[in-house]
């Protein structure tokens, strides 16, 4: 008898860890930020519950400054699929003109993503959000409970979790309570892009090399995706070579230089890279337990 | 260093050929694994170090870690390793670990998933969180103190969530000058410990998770140690378990229906292989079928086994469904309401015998309670002790009693299928941890265990849920009206009850006491404490009583245990009630005649959350009694 390999044993935890929220959690979503992680996700869920479509509706947050070819793949991914999708803009944060620029990164995100969020899932009256995070992102991360518990303000508690044993999960709430799930939180950066390769699942674009406008600024690589980026005096677009490692909102999101046009190759770079794949995002640099401070605020 | 060439190796390979390292990585063999210990004897140390010498740390957590080193490290220049770890902000403050973390490292042997778990006794918990998803145990021991009751106690808890891999680090050998003598003291005395727990391999090293000694290259400090590195032990062991000759199981997880002509039964193999064609039967139901198909995203599978979660369709229309498991017919798990369990306390408040908790095991939610507590287990001697409550931390052995029927095998057995954990019903918290022994009541059993008639004995046998129906109200609002309808009712449902009144409880129990305010209260109380008899006894009781104070119906109600006590509030307006009069009291009362008359002379406190408000002003007693009788139905009478 073949022993299962580690990439299906991750797939059937992951589906597990589905199909229990579906089986009895009263009102689920599923999270779906497009990035690769998110693809990964989605692709599990429809297998969980195959022939089935996912018994719960998938949800984008938008800040409205994600990278076009973001929403592009969005919209067709959830054609493809047939899939049902919601989009939650925090209009307030809209009616604020909150942006990355004239607020910081800490604002917008905490504006447009945390509070987003929190308002989306009120809206909806979610209990339970499936996000696709994983333990080895971030090293609060790596604390997490596979089913975290949220209090009624959305926060986490991260001295007093519930003790998790075996697969036998504790999704009980109170109400206005919720629970975030994490169905990979075992997996890796390079499980992750394996399994991208070995399946054929589809990714946006972005995380290829291409030639693509970029100006440098405070040491990153900032994509000119649209008119709204603010040119600093001297700052002039540049064709070049460039790729993503994880996508989010284009003025927050470092661009790395890369020939890497195929999966293989983006694997390939990975592999042989030096830095973590957090390294790109303006957010986490903050402080040193920015995460953490972050997630108890309600952030995913 | 053998891991730096690793490292070259692995470059070349993925720069020349990416696809052939692809497939090399899906090949891998995988270990979960956790290290525990007591605090300081190095854990987190241990997996800085693992992660840092298998080029697991990147440039800039690297950076990272030279700053926070500088500024939280505990260990002067050097890098501190911890802190690659301890992630949340308390932690590294406090230079402890509080919860269990995750991290993932590989070598071109095996990919590993370690869960670093705290030492201290308050965080038990979430050590034995980690420990309950692992295949190996890494236990740490500081060479200069030796066996501590954290070792003994992770040891413990290892070897009880069925861990039969263990492997002893003896950590710190540089600050006892690598002295063999040390090391081989302390060997003797945990293999001493350990003759009486269940491990199938224990391995020693000693070794320096600072400084390097033993584990990825064998130390130069000690040529004395003729046995593996570290590495070399986590990278060769084998943990697996046999598929093979392993008795079938599927708990059903969630029944996949997407139209009317698919039925499929959702569920992660707990235990051995199915095909096409081979025989099942779904328990508690005991109705059989055979394996039509093993349903995919990726098409039909020939075979399924343990581990993996797949669709099942069955030949026959059978009804299951989430909560049954779905097993072969030769070797079948037991079904039963009792069993003995070995119970892990993870709760600040104490385990309480008799009060109701959730339990829940792979695919099944159901209320029960612990019947009797056997006895406790000390830790450090491995004794057993007589006890009355589990406090945090504690483990025990105890009987359990559940409202339903679970099917399970013992967790030696099939872990998967054995073990559950309990939740307590108000705070909603996961408070234990535990593993079922055997069934008891059971004609097969040869161990067969005498059961104390208790509560649940006496209302399973009456098919009925115990509680009392507290019926609250001005005089003449119609409390004893009410209260005799449904009685009549349930009695013709066959259900078992007794009504107590002013009428049955003044004449005799309470014929000592008048109206003041005191007597009023003795008067509920006593009430109070022949209804708990009553619930004790099985039945379904119901009082008619004014019990205007809200203090006395609370105190009966905490008399109580939850879902026992449904207060009814009789709400008939006072203007009503005066004009109905049967025994001609308001008419006294207003006439002076009788003090302390209540909605007169003595107060009425409206109830605050009454589990059922009955409206009367246009409302028949006889709606109100079918009412009630819904409301109650599905909690409290049980079908046949």
């Amino acid at each position: 008898m073949k022993n299962l390999t580690h990439l299906q044993r991750l797939e059937a935890e992951s589906i597990h860890i589905m199909r229990e929220v579906a089986a009895t959690c009263s009102n689920p979503v599923m999270l779906y930020s497009i990035g690769k992680d998110s693809s990964v996700m989605l692709h599990l869920a429809m297998k969980a519950f195959y022939p089935s479509k996912p018994p719960f509706p998938i949800m984008h947050v938008d800040t409205t400054w994600k990278f076009r070819e973001m929403i592009a793949f969005r919209e067709q991914f959830v054609k493809d699929n047939a899939l049902e999708l919601l989009v939650h803009i925090n209009q307030d944060g809209v009616d604020m003109n909150i942006s990355p620029f004239t607020h910081g990164s800490a604002v917008h995100t905490d504006v447009m993503k945390t509070q987003g969020l929190k308002q989306a899932l009120d809206k909806y009256k979610f209990d339970v959000a499936f996000g696709g995070a994983r333990r080895d992102e971030e090293k609060s991360r790596a604390k997490e409970r596979i089913f975290s518990f949220r209090s009624a303000q959305h926060r986490w508690d991260p001295k007093n979790q519930r003790p998790e044993l075996w697969n036998i999960y504790n999704n009980r709430i109170q109400k206005g309570e919720s629970m975030r799930v994490f169905p990979l939180s075992n997996w890796t950066e390079l499980d992750i892009w394996q399994y991208i390769h070995s399946e054929n699942i589809p990714i946006v674009p972005l995380y290829l090399a291409k030639q693509r406008p970029v100006v440098k600024r405070d040491g990153m690589l900032v994509m000119v995706d649209d008119d709204r980026l603010p040119l600093k005096k001297g700052e002039v677009p540049e064709m070049k070579m460039v790729r993503f490692r994880t996508l989010g909102c284009y003025p927050l999101t470092g661009a790395i230089e890369s020939n890497a046009t195929t999966l293989t190759e983006i694997i390939q770079e990975m592999l042989l890279t030096k830095t973590s794949e957090r390294e790109g995002r303006a957010i986490d640099k903050d402080s040193n337990a920015s995460m953490e401070q972050k997630k108890q605020e309600g952030y995913f | 260093m053998s891991n730096k060439s690793y490292e070259v190796k692995e470059s070349e390979k993925i720069s020349s050929d990416i696809e052939g390292y692809l497939k090399e990585q899906e090949q891998k063999s995988f270990l979960r694994f956790i290290t525990c210990g007591s605090v300081d004897d190095g854990k987190s140390t241990l997996i800085g170090r693992l992660l840092y010498d298998s080029k697991l740390i990147f440039e800039d957590q690297l950076a990272m870690l030279e700053n926070d080193s500088k500024k939280d490290g505990t260990q002067g220049d050097d890098l501190d390793f911890a802190l690659l770890v301890d992630g949340l902000a308390a932690e590294r403050e406090q230079g402890i670990t509080i919860d269990v973390a995750y991290r993932f490292f590989a070598t071109d042997k095996r990919k590993f998933i370690v869960a670093d778990t705290p030492g201290h006794e308050q965080y038990t918990r979430n050590m034995a969180t980690g420990a309950s998803s692992a295949d190996l145990a890494v236990i740490l021991i500081d060479a200069r103190r030796g066996m501590l009751t954290q070792t003994r106690r992770h040891s413990y808890i290892v070897s009880l969530l069925g861990i039969r891999h263990v492997v002893v680090a003896i950590n710190k050998m540089d600050l006892v000058d690598y002295s063999e003598d040390t090391y081989r003291k302390i060997e003797a005395e945990y293999n001493l410990f350990s003759e009486s727990l269940n491990f199938l391999s224990i391995t020693f090293v000693p070794m320096s998770a600072l400084k390097g000694d033993n584990i990825m290259d064998s130390s130069t400090n000690m040529d004395w140690y003729k046995g593996q590195t570290l590495m070399t032990q986590l990278e060769t062991i084998d943990v697996s378990k046999q598929t093979a000759g392993s008795p079938f199981r599927m708990p059903v997880q969630w029944v996949n229906r997407p139209n009317l002509d698919f039925r499929g039964f959702s569920g992660t193999i707990a235990s051995g292989m199915i095909k096409p064609g081979d025989a099942v039967i779904a328990l508690p139901s005991a109705k059989t079928s055979k394996v039509k198909s093993i349903v995919t995203f990726e098409g039909e599978l020939d075979v399924a086994i343990s581990d993996q979660a797949v669709t099942l369709t069955l030949e026959d229309e059978i009804d299951i469904s989430r909560g049954d498991i779905i097993t072969e017919l030769e070797q079948r798990p037991e079904t039963t309401d009792q069993f003995q369990a070995h119970v892990i306390w993870m709760d600040e408040q104490p385990m309480l015998p008799g009060r109701p908790y959730l339990i829940k095991t792979t695919n099944k939610t159901i209320t029960g309670e612990v019947s009797e507590l056997k006895h406790k287990v000390n830790v450090n001697s491995l004794e057993h002790e007589a006890g009355k409550v589990l406090a945090l931390n504690e483990v025990g052995v105890c009987n359990f009693s559940l409202d339903d029927v679970i099917v399970f095998d013992p967790y030696q057995n099939v872990p998967a299928t054995g073990s559950f954990i309990m939740i307590d019903k108000i705070t909603n918290t996961t408070v234990a941890a535990g593993m079922i022994d055997f069934g008891l009541r059971r004609a097969t059993n040869v161990h067969w265990q005498a059961v104390d008639v208790h509560k649940s004995a006496r209302s399973e046998q009456k098919r009925q849920k115990p509680v009392v129906l507290w019926f609250t109200g001005l005089s003449a609002s119609g409390k004893s009206t009410i209260a005799n309808l449904i009685e009549k009712k349930l009695h013709f449902l066959g259900k078992h009850t007794y009504l107590l009144d002013g009428d049955n409880v003044r004449h005799g129990l309470n014929r000592d006491l008048g109206f003041v305010d005191a007597d009023r209260v003795e008067n509920i109380r006593r009430v109070g404490e022949v209804s708990k008899l009553m619930v004790d006894a099985g039945l379904i009781v119901l009082t008619a009583f004014i019990s205007p104070f809200r203090a006395e119906r609370r105190m009966v109600r905490e008399m109580l245990g939850e879902h026992e006590f449904v207060e009814v509030f009789v709400d008939t307006p006072i203007e009503i009630c005066e004009q109905r009069d049967p025994k001609g009291l308001y008419k006294k009362a207003r006439n002076g005649e009788i003090k302390n008359f209540t909605g007169f002379d003595s107060p009425y406190e409206n109830p605050e959350g009454a589990e059922i408000h009955l409206h009367m002003k246009n409302m028949s007693a006889e709606t109100a009694a079918d009412m009630i009788i819904a409301k109650i139905e599905e909690k409290y009478l049980l079908e046949k």
